[in-house]
């Protein structure tokens, strides 16, 4: 009630505000990223932390990015073959397929799912630990809650895209492989030479920077908004959903911007 | 002797919006005593201990730490700040997702290089003191409102903190729980000479602690004083807080005729 009329007052100077507020986690924490991992006492990341959040995060999205990207791969190629045939090209239908996901579809699905898994959760959590005052509770301690909740989330999304990533791509391939053997007379072994014939090294790390800046943007946004949580399970609620919807937003929009430089650089 | 307060707060004003909380708060604590803060619901006494643990920013005047002002703290000091001042919330504010060992374990762990045998041990001490060894294992959602909050107290002492503030330390636990935290207050007091602030509505427990008290009326302190001013004092105000009154200047007499016309109001609405 009390943000929706302050929202109306001076809606330029909420704006900025926020933005500020979040450049200012995104710098911390990306600040406490280096110390936590090789400072002591005080400072240090917990591991078993790190490894619980990986867990939590990585493994329920890991068959939904499989299942997904399967299918993906497999629409491509159907959608491709019929259009390549007419110049007597279906073979490059594999080329097509592999350039797309890796370049495009593998971290871009990998996110939209991390995010509807990872970041909601990360939200949801956070958001009820600020309703439960253990945000300060941890202040009265004098740990960060930056370092502490933060940090591990961010290193698990970054760890975690990647890794979805490449399962994905993979399984992209392979539901290609499967729509090349069934309907396109090109066994997998042909499928995986046109694959890999157009290529390049570039196209793979691409994609994997990508996937790694997709993994920063899902977690710290999740935090962010987790931590401005207000007012009970009600804004627990408000912000997982603006949650979901506002890192989707900016992964659409990094990934038209990073596309844009990579055209540029042609890489 | 004339005495260093160890916290001194000068013409203290806080507000939340429109509404002003307090203006022109006025106390010192003085170390290895305990003072008792009361004051009726939503007078901001949870918000002071927020403010005196560097949570919350204040409007006007000073809040010192011996001497230094807390708004001027880097971050380095208010972390040595915290870490001396143990700090039991009103829920307990209890990990929700670890054990009470973990939650007891945590800021041991973050803080110090103790052997973990060492820390399990005095996890066991802790819990022992306010009575809920057997819960070790359990999760706070498993844990009574009462048990929360003795687990929230267990966990302040763990850092064998010099000051000790305690959100309503006795609401909400049974007569024999409650007697025996305010033993545990003093006890803590005797044997470790630990400062404390105790914000509570128990007047029994609070008559049992204090050494001196503090009644928060009216956007200021409205007495300061010994148990003793407190009980023989004639002020109407502390008279209906002390005694539990019905009638008398805390009664919100005067809303009456603002009550009325907003219910008038509000059906022609
Ligand atoms: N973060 C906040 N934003 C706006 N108002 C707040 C905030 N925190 C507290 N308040 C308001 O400040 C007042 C005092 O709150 P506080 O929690 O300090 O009361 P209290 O004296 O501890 O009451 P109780 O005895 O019921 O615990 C309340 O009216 C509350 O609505
Ligand atoms: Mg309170």
């Amino acid at each position: 009630m009390k943000a929706g009329r302050n929202l109306r007052k001076a809606p330029m100077r909420q704006t900025i505000e926020l933005i500020g507020e979040f450049g200012i986690l995104l710098r911390d924490s990306v600040a406490a990223i280096g110390p936590s991992l090789f400072r002591g006492r005080g400072s240090r990341l917990s591991w078993r932390n790190l490894w619980l959040q990986m867990n939590r995060i990585g493994i329920d999205s890991l068959p939904i990015v499989i299942l997904v990207m399967a299918s993906i791969g497999a629409i491509l190629a159907m959608q491709m073959a019929p259009e390549l045939a007419k110049f007597g090209m279906v073979p490059v239908t594999a080329e097509v397929v592999a350039l797309a996901t890796f370049r495009e579809m593998g971290p871009l699905v990998s996110a939209v799912v991390l995010t509807g898994f990872g970041g909601s959760a990360i939200a949801a959590e956070i958001g009820t630990m600020v309703v439960g005052e253990e945000i300060e509770a941890l202040e009265a301690h004098a740990i960060d809650p930056v370092r502490f909740l933060v940090v591990p989330r961010l290193l698990a999304c970054i760890v975690m895209m990647v890794c979805l990533t490449v399962v994905g791509d993979l399984a992209a391939i392979a539901g290609g492989m499967l729509i090349g053997g069934m309907f396109l007379h090109l066994n997998p072994v042909q499928f995986y030479e046109h694959a890999v014939k157009l290529l390049t090294v570039g196209d793979f790390v691409t994609g994997l920077i990508k996937a790694a800046v997709f993994g920063l943007e899902i977690s710290i946004i999740a935090c962010f908004l987790g931590l401005k949580v207000r007012g009970g399970a009600q804004g627990v609620g408000i912000n997982t959903s603006r949650t979901v919807v506002m890192t989707i937003v900016a992964l659409i929009i990094t990934d038209l911007f990073f596309t844009t430089i990579f055209f540029y650089l042609g890489v | 002797m004339p005495r260093e307060p160890m916290i001194e707060l000068k013409g203290l004003r806080k507000s939340f919006g429109d509404q002003v909380l307090y203006d022109g708060l006025d106390l010192q604590v003085f170390p290895g005593e305990t003072l008792v803060i009361m004051g009726g619901s939503g007078s901001g006494k949870s918000t002071l201990l927020r403010i005196l643990m560097g949570h919350l920013p204040y409007d006007e005047g000073s809040v010192l730490i011996h001497s230094h002002e807390l708004q001027d703290f880097s971050r380095r000091e208010l972390n040595a700040w915290r870490l001396i001042v143990g700090v039991l919330f009103q829920t307990g504010a209890l990990f929700n997702s670890m054990s009470l060992r973990e939650n007891l374990a945590l800021p041991v762990r973050e803080h110090t290089d103790l052997p973990e045998e060492l820390i399990q041990i005095m996890i066991k001490i802790y819990l022992q003191l306010v009575g809920l060894r057997e819960s070790i294992d359990r999760m706070p959602s498993e844990l009574s409102g009462g048990m929360k909050k003795r687990g929230g107290l267990a966990r302040a002492l763990m850092m064998q903190p010099r000051m000790l503030f305690y959100d309503e330390p006795t609401a909400g636990l049974d007569p024999v729980s409650s007697a025996q935290i305010a033993q545990l207050i003093l006890d803590l007091k005797k044997k470790m000479d630990v400062t404390s602030i105790v914000i509570t509505h128990d007047m029994k427990a609070a008559f049992e602690v204090a050494d001196r008290m503090a009644l928060l009326a009216g956007k200021r302190f409205h007495l300061i004083g010994t148990p003793e001013e407190f009980r023989t004092s004639k002020d109407p105000l502390v008279r209906q807080f002390v005694d539990g009154l019905l009638e008398g200047p805390l009664s919100p007499q005067s809303d009456q005729q603002a009550y009325e016309a907003d219910l008038l109001h509000r059906d022609t609405d």
